[in-house]
């Protein structure tokens, strides 16, 4: 690229500031966490570590977080299924509607949050609940199924987009049958596909609030909620601290994971 | 290569063959009905998001011509327009409107200003292996907490907190308030856009840059004439994320923007406080249609393929 040098500064310069715009923020959370000063008085004066001890001892924190996590696993298996099934038939057949269908999916992550929440809600409270099925966590877990498909099916459908039809059509001419050649061609092929997938819609849903809130049933409380509750809450300033600086330093589990699971997963599909 | 244990003798075998068992046999005929294949496919999830997802979708339109019993509370099902005549004719609701796609948009447009630099750098400038470390460090901070990012805003902007301190004592900061909301969306959605852009960026060959420049193009021509209309389909795929994350979002407006209301908000109270389900439905459909006819506009320059 023909860039002057000054150019070439001026773009370094552009990303310097712009990753220190990205990280400045979380980095304030983290030193909070250890200033002694209840309303976090800048700059901090003096350090501790109590608000650690407190939060740890926080049982409402951690009943959220298994919370967050039964609903994040059921939302991811739903998606899975769902997710590589639509991209299967949206790559391997030519049908009427088939660009309807890709949009369908994109739908629930394109339309505002609030818009599935209050559809969602709507219709729990005008289907469901003269049928006798109240909100819970059942309610959560297909919300957050409905817009977390769409990862999975982008995933898999690119891998299917890259991989072709050659190798499933050379595993028939050799014999193998529907069930062989999925379980011994396509599944391999999928797989780290299908875990960048299903590590993005866990994601995702592990994060999600305002579908949450719409679609939570009384005594379901997941942790972004836990933490919206407590928000303006002066005294529970320092446990919050806490557990968002936890949440920072975790942010780095799923990065490494993906990028062990494959070296295109991350490529920003999302 | 031991596990797969295929029939060897299956070419010759006519499908009708008994000792072949059923799982041949299921195999076999779904191969020659593409049809059924397609439908057991199809099936689950477009139950699921007919049902599940447009189904809800209609209830919620539906439910928007209907009205509340102002003394009851109960919802009355009959469908009137009054709903919507109230949304087009209180100057309160048109205001909200109003300010919540310019929110919208403003975020956008941050955004898009800060991604473009940062994407081309990503992808032209930075030396190959930086690369990947880059991309690392843009997606890093999508997996911390939504709810975390706009806290830790919260406690920047807070009177007396860091930003103030960093312009020289407390209150002169922005605060709390709608410029507020509109940094915290823009650094929230931010990694939606620098991503698209890079990818587009990245499909861009070297040689296309370097033959504007062969041909007397300056960095600023090549730029406009090269690169600009190569990722304008990511812009647009960015801005889908940008715009309609923005459009709906009621929380960061709580956290940081004061007394700011959004639509999202109105939504929320109708819901909540007010209690009228069919109200709120009736101001959840103005971002729908926004995001809707946005969405076709959009159709045409092949962003939805980059999303």
């Amino acid at each position: 690229m023909t860039l002057s040098r000054s150019a070439r500064w001026l773009l370094r310069g552009a990303m310097a500031l712009g990753l220190a715009f990205i990280y400045l923020p979380l980095a304030v959370v983290l030193i909070n966490s250890f200033n002694a000063d209840r309303t976090f008085a800048w700059p901090p004066a003096h350090w501790t570590m109590q608000w650690w001890a407190r939060a740890g001892d926080n049982a409402g924190a951690r009943e959220a977080l298994w919370m967050s996590v039964k609903a994040g696993l059921g939302a991811t298996a739903i998606a899975l299924l769902l997710g590589s099934l639509v991209a299967f038939a949206v790559q391997r057949y030519r049908f009427f509607g088939r660009g309807a269908v890709s949009l369908l999916v994109v739908l629930p992550i394109a339309l505002p949050g609030i818009v599935t929440g209050i559809a969602l809600d709507t219709a729990f409270r005008s289907v469901l609940a003269p049928l006798g099925i109240g909100k819970g966590l059942f309610s959560v877990i297909v919300g957050h199924a409905t817009f977390c498909v769409v990862v999975v099916y982008n995933n898999v459908l690119a891998r299917l987009r890259r991989s072709g039809g050659n190798l499933q059509e050379a595993s028939a001419d050799l014999g193998a049958d529907g069930w062989q050649t999925f379980r011994y061609v396509t599944f391999p092929v999928l797989r780290s596909a299908l875990l960048a997938g299903a590590l993005l819609a866990f994601g995702l849903s592990f994060d999600e609030i305002i579908v949450t809130t719409f679609t939570a049933g009384p005594g379901v409380q997941t942790l972004p909620i836990w933490i919206f509750s407590n928000l303006f809450r002066p005294n529970q300033a320092p446990v919050i601290n806490v557990v968002a600086a936890v949440l920072i330093v975790a942010s780095v589990v799923p990065i490494y994971l993906a990028q062990r699971i494959s070296d295109t997963a991350t490529g920003g599909r999302l | 290569m031991a596990t797969p244990t295929l029939d060897r003798s299956a070419g010759a075998a006519p499908a009708e063959d008994p000792a072949r068992g059923p799982v041949r046999r299921l195999s076999a005929w779904l191969h020659r009905h593409a049809g059924v294949r397609l439908a057991a496919l199809l099936a689950a999830p477009l139950f699921w998001l007919v049902v599940a997802y447009l189904g809800a979708l209609a209830v919620l339109f539906v439910s928007a011509l209907w009205t509340v019993n102002g003394f009851t509370g109960e919802v009355v099902r009959q469908p009137t327009l009054t709903n919507f005549r109230t949304i087009a004719t209180d100057e309160v609701y048109r205001t909200v409107a109003l300010r919540s796609v310019g929110t919208a948009a403003a975020v956008t447009v941050l955004d898009a200003l800060v991604a473009l630099p940062m994407a081309f750098y990503m992808a032209k400038v930075a030396r190959p292996r930086y690369r990947r470390w880059l991309v690392v460090a843009i997606l890093t901070p999508l997996w911390a907490s939504y709810l975390v990012k706009a806290y830790a805003w919260r406690v920047l902007l807070a009177n007396g907190g860091p930003v103030d301190w960093l312009l020289g004592g407390p209150g002169s900061g922005p605060g709390y308030g709608l410029t507020a909301t509109v940094l915290v969306l823009a650094y929230l959605w931010l990694p939606y856009m620098i991503l698209p852009i890079y990818a587009g960026l990245e499909r861009l060959p070297d040689s296309l840059l370097e033959a504007s420049a062969d041909l007397g193009a300056r960095a600023g021509r090549t730029f406009r004439k090269v690169v600009l209309p190569v990722i304008v389909p990511s812009v647009i795929a960015g801005s889908i994320f940008t715009f309609s994350l923005s459009l709906g979002d009621y929380i960061t407006v709580q956290i940081v923007g004061g007394k700011t209301q959004l639509i999202g908000n109105l939504v929320y109270a109708n819901i909540g406080a007010a209690n009228n389900l069919p109200f709120a439905a009736a101001l959840a459909t103005i971002p729908v249609l926004i995001m809707v006819g946005y969405l076709v506009a959009v159709r045409r320059s092949g962003a939805l393929e980059e999303l």
